[in-house]
């Protein structure tokens, strides 16, 4: 199922994805292309299956024991989940931000340069560079400059989760995963959050899971319905709020279950 | 009556009971703690102030009035029947009598420096001014007055001359000064000469050893005898030195009197301290208390552990207590990573988990038998026959020493250490870990970069109790390396510095020795105490340190663990 007036390049195609807990199946023959340097939005009750889908675009679902994956996902035209993928270069192209803020205990500077020193960067200049890129990128700049070398612990929750998305942006992904971000935060620093996606989504593919039917409908340019594990309905945002063309779709935006 | 139960009916209710329990069982241990500590701090501090010499005169059990001299040590009362009993004449309506204990000293003149003497009979106490009190080298303390000092066999001062107390003063200085450099001559000079000579002589076996040819070792003799001459020659121009200053140490010689008018001669170069109690002011007092509690912290022992310091106790046992905590961290915190990260949960890590656990458990004694047959025996042996075959049949490491007892240590802390890492990983949260893989990074390079610093105050905390567990370990220690009297610190000026095949004496050891080995038990009772309280404070010095380290440790990773 995808947009009837999808136009845009696609860059992520999931193709009938079914993934299984156990026995217990979570998403089931799921398929849907997701547009280049837009923002996605997944909506959908809890336990519907948005953020497990989510994580299957960097296979963050391997770290679960029990979990298996049938299906594919093709990023750039190849299969994520063929053998010959290296995990964590998948990871350094598609990045991910969390629930909760979660800075690593380090200072502010080395937080946003672990990507880079990981892949071995080790020139000061570089490194310099980068991080001010970032941090500028993340809308958190003028907020830290003064303290980049101070514990990343010190800062308020809005501006530790700028701070995770300066980290996964330093390592220039193609795509960035968003995770409910602003779930944990107050509604000043959800609106920074907000102001930040739209700004990345000119060089970022973004896909965001939300609770929030508001923020889907003020961020993303294409939304997802998902009920139970599968796919309902996949539009224009605008399109999915004003006019439903599934019956579950309306009923969950109108608020009469979820 | 009906609004009494009513009220205490309401009394359960409000859970007021269980606070007042719960204060009670709070307040009951720190009565205990504050009791324990202030009993052996008061006995243990109290024996380094300088108690008052009283002279008085007593009636023996044949009627008999002597003079006696001492310092009062503690006073009892017995049934004047007990008394009566042990031969001494006690009037018929007394009932109960007390009895002073006196340090008297002057063990070479009186055989026995600590006696019990009756009230009955007992004479005014009296403090005389010129009274003396010397702690000497061998013999214990004397008392007694002075009466003249001479040098070689010529008097130098009388008590009545004007520079008596001066010139006394002058000379042991003096003598302090001389027995120093003899002291140091012999440790470090004569120790350093001693070490080569045996270098040499392990070197020359090494080469028999090595099975080289006769002539080889003939050429090689000749060298060893060259570098033998010269160390010899070395050493007899340093024994030499050492004759001269032994010479002039005993020039002088103090002439003194006991109280019963025996006299006795005194070599400046036996005498450590010289005091007049009866005459000092509380600023004296005090400044010789702080003299000999200094003493007593930096200071060898002397007679058989009785008198002098307990210096080489503390360096012992602070020294095995690092060594031990260098080998046990890295194994701990390398298993603990092992069992939390990497196993495969299961039966068979449930299994290992429970063993772990159990060693803890395990009778300390236990672990030291374990040290003595497996650690010192089987590795040190083989050990010995590998790398220091030269010096058999006398052991290196086959034998028990430093190395051997802090490894036993470590394995008897090893569980604690496990247990509270792996308590600080499973608390790290998960969303740190993804965080880290969802940059690229792999499962090591999280878990060193991230997950392992975030988990270094559980560790430390693991790492702080092994510290407060292994410092007041005695049992298994007595086995694996532990002796009454280490001739040398495990650390010293010669290569390799550290002497991990060394003996090394320990606090904790040292109470035992002193407190139930000691030939002469009154003089060791204040000791006893003195070192435990020495003990508990080197352990709560440990425990600080390591706690304002996790502490930091703690406010650098602050709100992660939340």
């Amino acid at each position: 199922m995808s947009p009837t007036a999808l136009v845009e390049p696609i860059k992520l195609e999931v193709k009938n994805l079914n993934l299984y807990y156990d026995q217990k199946r979570a998403l089931n023959g799921v398929s849907m292309k997701i547009p280049e340097k837009k923002v996605t939005a997944f909506i959908g009750p809890s336990g519907c299956g948005k953020s497990t889908l989510l994580r299957c675009f960097n296979r963050m679902n391997d770290l679960v024991d029990a979990c298996r994956v049938e299906g594919e996902i093709v990023l750039d035209g190849k299969n994520i989940y063929d053998k010959s993928v290296d995990v964590a270069e998948l990871r350094r192209q598609v990045g991910m931000v969390f629930q909760k803020p979660n800075p690593f205990p380090k200072t502010i500077y080395e937080n946003v340069a672990y990507g880079l020193r990981l892949q071995g960067v080790k020139s000061k200049r570089v490194l310099d560079e980068v991080v001010e890129k970032s941090l500028r990128g993340a809308a958190l700049w003028d907020e830290v400059k003064d303290r980049l070398h101070d514990n990343a612990f010190g800062l308020s929750g809005g501006q530790q989760q700028r701070l995770v998305i300066a980290r996964a942006i330093a390592i220039e992904p193609e795509v960035i995963l968003l995770d409910e971000p602003a779930s944990a935060l107050d509604p000043i620093s959800t609106l920074k959050i907000e102001e930040l996606i739209n700004e990345l989504k000119h060089q970022y593919t973004i896909v965001i899971v939300t609770h929030n039917m508001q923020q889907a409908a003020r961020v993303s340019d294409y939304t997802a319905f998902m009920y139970m594990g599968d796919l309902i309905e996949h539009d224009l945002t605008d399109t999915l709020f004003t006019n439903p063309s599934k019956k579950q779709t309306e009923d969950y935006i109108t608020g009469r279950y979820g | 009556m009906k609004n009494f139960v009513k009220a205490q009916a309401d009394w359960f209710k409000s859970g007021s009971p269980w606070i007042w329990l719960n204060g009670g069982a709070v307040a009951i241990c720190m009565v205990m703690v504050v009791g324990l500590l202030g009993l052996i701090a008061i006995r243990g501090f109290g024996h380094f102030w300088p108690a008052d010499i009283l002279q008085t005169s007593i009636i023996d059990r044949e009627g008999a009035r002597h003079i006696i001299m001492g310092e009062e040590v503690r006073s009892e009362i017995i049934p004047a029947a007990v008394a009566r009993d042990g031969g001494y004449i006690v009037e018929q309506d007394v009932e109960l009598i007390t009895r002073y204990l006196f340090k008297m000293g002057n063990r070479d003149v009186n055989g026995r420096d600590f006696s019990w003497f009756l009230e009955t009979g007992m004479e005014k106490w009296e403090y005389p001014a010129d009274a003396i009190s010397i702690e000497r080298r061998e013999w214990g303390n004397f008392y007694g007055y002075p009466v003249a000092i001479k040098e070689n066999d010529k008097l130098i001062s009388e008590l009545s001359s004007a520079d008596f107390w001066q010139q006394l003063e002058q000379r042991l200085n003096r003598a302090l000064d001389l027995h120093g450099q003899i002291h140091r001559i012999e440790k470090s000079d004569i120790g350093t000469i001693n070490k080569r000579m045996d270098d040499l002589r392990l070197d020359r076996r090494r080469l028999e050893l090595d099975g080289v040819t006769g002539a080889q070792l003939t050429a090689a003799d000749a060298d060893f005898a060259a570098r033998r001459a010269e160390l010899e020659a070395e050493y007899s121009l340093i024994k030499k030195t050492r004759d001269d200053l032994l010479a002039q140490a005993t020039r002088d010689k103090l002439i003194a009197r006991t109280a019963d008018g025996k006299e006795v001669v005194i070599a400046f170069d036996h005498i450590v301290r010289i005091t007049r109690p009866n005459e000092m002011g509380v600023f004296a007092k005090l400044g010789q208390y702080a003299e000999r509690f200094w003493e007593f912290i930096s200071d060898e022992p002397r007679e058989a552990n009785t008198e002098g310091g307990i210096f080489p106790a503390i360096f012992g046992t602070l020294t095995m207590v690092i060594v031990m905590s260098i080998m046990v961290t890295p194994f701990g915190v390398l298993a603990a990573i092992y069992l939390r990260e990497y196993a495969k949960q299961g039966t068979f890590l449930k299994i290992i988990r429970i063993s772990v656990y159990n060693l803890a458990g395990v009778p300390s004694i236990v672990y030291g038998v374990f040290g003595l047959g497996f650690f010192v025996y089987t590795l040190g042996g083989n050990l010995d026959e590998l790398f220091y075959a030269e010096s058999l049949p006398s052991p290196t490491f086959g034998t028990p020493g430093l190395f051997w007892a802090s490894l036993t240590l470590a394995l008897l802390t090893l569980p604690i250490v496990i247990v509270s890492t792996e308590e600080g990983l499973s608390r790290i949260p998960s969303t740190i870990r993804q965080g880290s893989l969802a940059l690229g990074a792999t499962k090591a390079e999280t878990l060193w970069k991230v997950v392992v610093p975030l988990a270094t105050p559980a560790m430390m905390t693991g790492l702080i109790l092994a510290i407060a567990r292994a410092a007041g370990e005695v049992a298994p220690l007595m086995l694996v390396g532990v002796v009454k009297l280490a001739p040398a610190l495990p650390v010293d000026g010669n290569y390799p510095y550290l002497h991990l095949d060394q003996k090394i004496m320990h606090l904790g050891f040292h109470i035992y020795d002193v407190g139930f080995q000691s030939p002469n038990v009154e003089a060791a009772r204040p000791l006893v105490y003195a070192t435990s309280l020495t003990l508990v404070l080197l352990i709560i010095a440990l425990n600080i340190t390591a706690i304002k380290i996790r502490n930091n440790l703690r406010e650098k990773y602050r709100s992660a663990s939340d």
